[in-house]
C-alpha cells in the first residue's frame, strides 16, 4: 500500500511544545512540505524569533539560527547576502515583527532583500503570557489590556500585509489562514511561492498566516476559530495584495 | 620596511579590515567614523564582499549576526551612542559564540555628548557592555598605523576562540592623518580554514548547524558559559599584549591606551630630558587587561599614574592589579578633551612632591560641591559621601 501522508523530511522527527489547537504546528508542517517539493533543505536556513516559537531552529531539519525579538529580517539580510547561494526564511510573530521589529521588516522589504517571510498573526503575544500585541483587535481582551483593547487608549491594529504591499521593493505579499483545510491548502500554495520566489530571484515575498491562540485567548480551539473567523477576518482580510512575481505558466 | 603612506585612520581602519579578508559590512552613519562606511560602501564591491547601510545600529549589528553565522568576516562600526544601540547583537554574539569584528570610534558622552574623540566606553567595552556574562576581546590601537593593522589580529583572535572582537579606538586616532604601512600581506578569504560551525549549504555530510544563544533545559545554559569561559582564561593567560617604555627603572609608571598613551609618551620623553624617571606601560589589549605585568610593575615602582580621556574607568583595572601596593592616581580629561602632555608632565612631578596638580580625585570635588551648591544640611546620607 502506498502512503499517501508522511512525516515531512524537512521537520524533524521530536514532539513540539506548541499548545493543542495552536496554528504553529500547520505552519511548520506547510514550510517543510515546500521545502521538500521545492528540494532545498540542504541549502535553508531558518531563522526562528524570540516567542513561541523561538524553537522552531530545533523543529526545522536544516541549518537554523536563533536571533533577538524582532531582528529576523536583519539577520536574514546578513545571510542572504553572505551566502546568496542558500534560501533564508525568518519566521515571526506579531509581537516580534510588527513591535519590536517593525523598522526591520519595513527596511528589510524597502531593500528588496531576496528573503522570504513568514509572518504569524494571532492577534497577541503568546510566549510571555497573552498581552497586548500590535495586531490584537479592537476590544479584544489580553493582559495588559484587561478591559479590551480600547481604541482611544491603545489605538487601531496594524495590519502589516498592507502597510509593506506600498513598498516598491516588496514583491509578493499574501495573507492567509490556516483556520479550515481549505484555508490551509491555499496557505500552503501561497508559502511555496514565496519560497519559489526567493529561488528565482523574485526579491522580498511576504506571508502572514492568521493564526488562533485558545490558551492566551483563553477559549475552546473551536471557539477560537469562530473568533479568527468573524472578528479577525473583518480586520484582516485575506488576499494578495502584491504580486510581481513570476506568474505561474498556464494560468 | 614598507613604504609608508598618509592615511587617514577611519579609512585605514577600512582598507585594514579589506585587507584582513572582511567581506561583510554593515553600518549606520554616526560621526567621528563616517569615513569607515563611506569606503566600505565601494570597497567592498570591489572585492566581491556585502555592504549594507542598515537602518539603524541594532538592524547593523544583526545583520553581522547572520552574516557571521556563515563563516564570513564580517564587521561594524560605530560610535559611542551607536554602539551603546549594538549592545544587544553583541550579547547575543557572544552568547553565539560567533566571531566578529565590532569598531568603536569613541565619542563624548553620556547621551549625545559631543563628536570629539572620547575614552568614556572603557567599562562598556571590556565588561561586555550587553546583558548576561560575556567578554569580548578588545584591541586599543595607538596610531593610524595600528588602526590599519589591528583589524587581522582581531578577526583571527576572534575566530581562534569565537569571541566577538572590538577595536576600541576614538575619534582623534579615526580623524587624524599619519603615515602607515601594513605589515601584512592581504588575505584571501578563500585560503582561510574553513569553519564546520558555520551556517551555509549541507551536503549531507554533516548535522545540520545552529546558532542560538539560548538554554533553556535545566542546568544548560550554565554549562555553555563555563564552558565559554575555558576559552576566557586561556585568552587572559595567553593573548594579553601592551608596550612598555622605560619602566626598567622608573619611579612613576604612567599607564595609559589608545590616543592618550601618545600624549603620554610624550611627557615620559619630556621628564626623562629633566631626568625623572618615569615610564609608560600601554595595554594594547584591555581585555585580557596587562593585569599580571601592571602586578610586576607594582613591585618596582613608588607609583602609577592613569591618563584617561574620562572620569577614570580604566583605572578600575589597574587598582585592581596593583591590589593596594602602591598609590595609582588619575589625571582624567572626561567630555571629550585631548590630554596634554605638559599636563602629564606636571601630574607626575605631583605625585613625586605630594602635590594635587592635574591629580584628579572624586573626593576634591565632592569637597567642592560642598562649598558650592550642596549644603551640608541637605545631605541625606553623612558617611562622608554625597546621596
Amino acid at each position: 500500500m502506498n502512503p499517501v501522508t508522511k512525516r515531512p523530511e524537512s521537520l524533524v522527527d521530536i514532539p513540539t511544545h506548541y499548545c493543542p489547537g495552536c496554528g504553529h504546528s500547520v505552519v511548520h508542517r506547510l514550510i517543510a512540505e515546500t521545502m521538500d517539493e521545492l528540494d532545498i533543505r540542504k541549502r535553508t536556513i531558518c531563522i526562528a524569533p524570540v516567542g513561541c516559537a523561538v524553537f522552531a531552529d530545533k523543529y526545522f531539519n536544516c541549518d537554523a539560527i536563533q536571533g533577538a525579538h524582532g531582528r529576523g529580517p536583519a539577520i536574514a539580510t546578513g545571510l542572504k547576502r553572505s551566502r546568496p547561494d542558500t534560501i533564508v526564511f525568518s519566521y515571526q510573530g506579531d509581537g516580534d515583527l510588527a513591535s519590536i521589529g517593525m523598522a526591520e521588516i519595513v527596511h528589510a522589504a524597502a531593500r528588496g532583500e531576496n528573503i522570504t517571510v513568514i509572518f504569524i498573526n494571532n492577534t497577541i503575544y503568546g510566549m510571555t503570557g497573552g498581552q497586548m500585541a500590535p495586531t490584537t483587535l479592537v476590544g479584544q481582551v489580553a493582559t495588559t489590556a484587561p478591559k479590551g483593547r480600547n481604541e482611544k487608549l491603545q489605538g487601531n491594529p496594524i495590519n502589516v500585509s498592507e502597510m509593506l504591499s506600498q513598498l516598491k521593493s516588496a514583491k509578493y505579499i499574501e495573507r492567509v489562514s490556516v483556520d479550515t483545510p481549505q484555508n490551509v491548502m491555499k496557505a500552503k500554495k501561497a508559502i511555496k511561492k514565496a519560497f519559489q520566489n526567493q529561488i528565482d530571484g523574485v526579491g522580498f515575498s511576504f506571508i502572514e498566516v492568521l493564526s488562533i491562540c485558545p490558551t492566551n485567548w483563553g477559549v475552546e480551539p473551536l471557539k477560537a476559530l469562530e473568533f479568527l473567523r468573524t472578528k479577525m477576518m473583518t480586520q484582516y482580510p485575506l488576499g494578495v495584495f502584491k504580486d510581481e512575481g513570476k506568474k505561474e505558466e498556464g494560468k | 620596511m614598507a613604504e609608508k603612506e598618509l592615511k587617514k585612520g577611519n579609512e585605514a581602519l577600512a582598507e585594514g579590515a579589506i585587507r584582513a579578508g572582511c567581506r561583510f559590512f554593515a553600518g549606520y552613519p554616526i560621526t567621528p567614523q563616517n569615513e569607515v562606511p563611506e569606503y566600505m560602501s565601494w570597497r567592498q564591491e570591489e572585492v566581491g564582499g556585502a555592504f549594507v547601510q542598515a537602518e539603524s545600529e541594532i538592524a547593523a549589528i544583526n545583520m553581522i549576526y547572520g552574516a557571521a553565522a556563515t563563516g564570513v568576516r564580517a564587521m561594524t562600526s560605530s560610535s559611542s551612542p551607536g554602539v551603546s544601540l549594538k549592545q544587544e547583537g553583541i550579547s547575543y554574539m557572544a552568547g553565539a559564540d560567533l566571531p566578529c569584528l565590532i569598531v568603536n570610534m569613541m565619542r563624548g558622552g553620556p547621551g549625545l555628548g559631543n563628536i570629539a574623540g572620547a575614552q568614556g566606553d572603557y567599562m562598556q567595552a571590556t565588561r561586555g557592555g550587553g546583558n548576561g556574562d560575556y567578554r569580548l576581546i578588545v584591541l586599543a590601537p595607538n596610531s593610524v598605523e595600528e588602526l590599519g593593522n589591528f583589524p587581522k589580529l582581531a578577526f583571527e583572535l576572534s575566530e581562534k576562540y569565537r569571541v566577538p572582537a572590538m577595536i576600541l579606538a576614538d575619534g582623534i586616532l579615526g580623524q587624524m592623518m599619519e603615515g602607515m604601512s601594513y605589515n601584512f600581506e592581504p588575505v584571501d578569504p578563500k585560503t582561510l580554514p574553513a569553519k564546520p560551525w558555520a551556517l551555509g549549504i549541507n551536503d549531507g555530510t554533516r548535522a545540520k548547524n545552529m546558532i542560538s544563544s539560548y538554554g533553556l533545559a535545566e542546568g544548560e545554559l550554565e554549562k555553555m558559559i563555563l564552558k565559554r569561559a575555558e576559552r576566557y582564561a586561556l585568552i587572559e593567560r595567553d593573548e594579553v599584549r601592551f608596550e612598555e617604555r622605560f619602566t626598567e627603572d622608573a619611579e612613576v609608571v604612567i599607564v595609559a591606551y589608545g590616543i592618550s598613551a601618545r600624549a603620554s609618551m610624550a611627557a615620559v620623553n619630556a621628564l626623562r630630558k629633566e631626568g625623572i624617571k618615569v615610564g609608560l606601560l600601554r595595554p594594547i589589549t584591555l581585555w585580557p587587561f596587562p593585569t599580571k605585568k601592571i602586578a610586576q610593575l607594582a613591585d618596582k615602582c613608588k607609583a602609577m599614574l592613569c591618563a584617561e580621556m574620562s572620569l577614570g574607568q580604566m583605572i578600575t583595572d589597574v587598582k585592581l592589579a596593583v591590589n593596594g601596593k602602591i598609590p595609582v592616581h588619575l589625571y582624567a580629561k572626561p567630555g571629550a578633551f585631548f590630554p596634554i602632555a605638559e599636563d602629564i608632565e606636571t601630574a607626575v612631578k605631583s605625585i613625586l612632591t605630594g602635590k594635587k596638580d592635574f591629580l584628579f580625585n572624586l573626593s576634591d570635588l565632592a569637597e567642592k560641591a560642598d562649598n558650592t551648591c550642596h549644603k551640608p544640611e541637605n545631605k541625606i546620607c553623612k558617611e562622608g559621601t554625597l546621596l
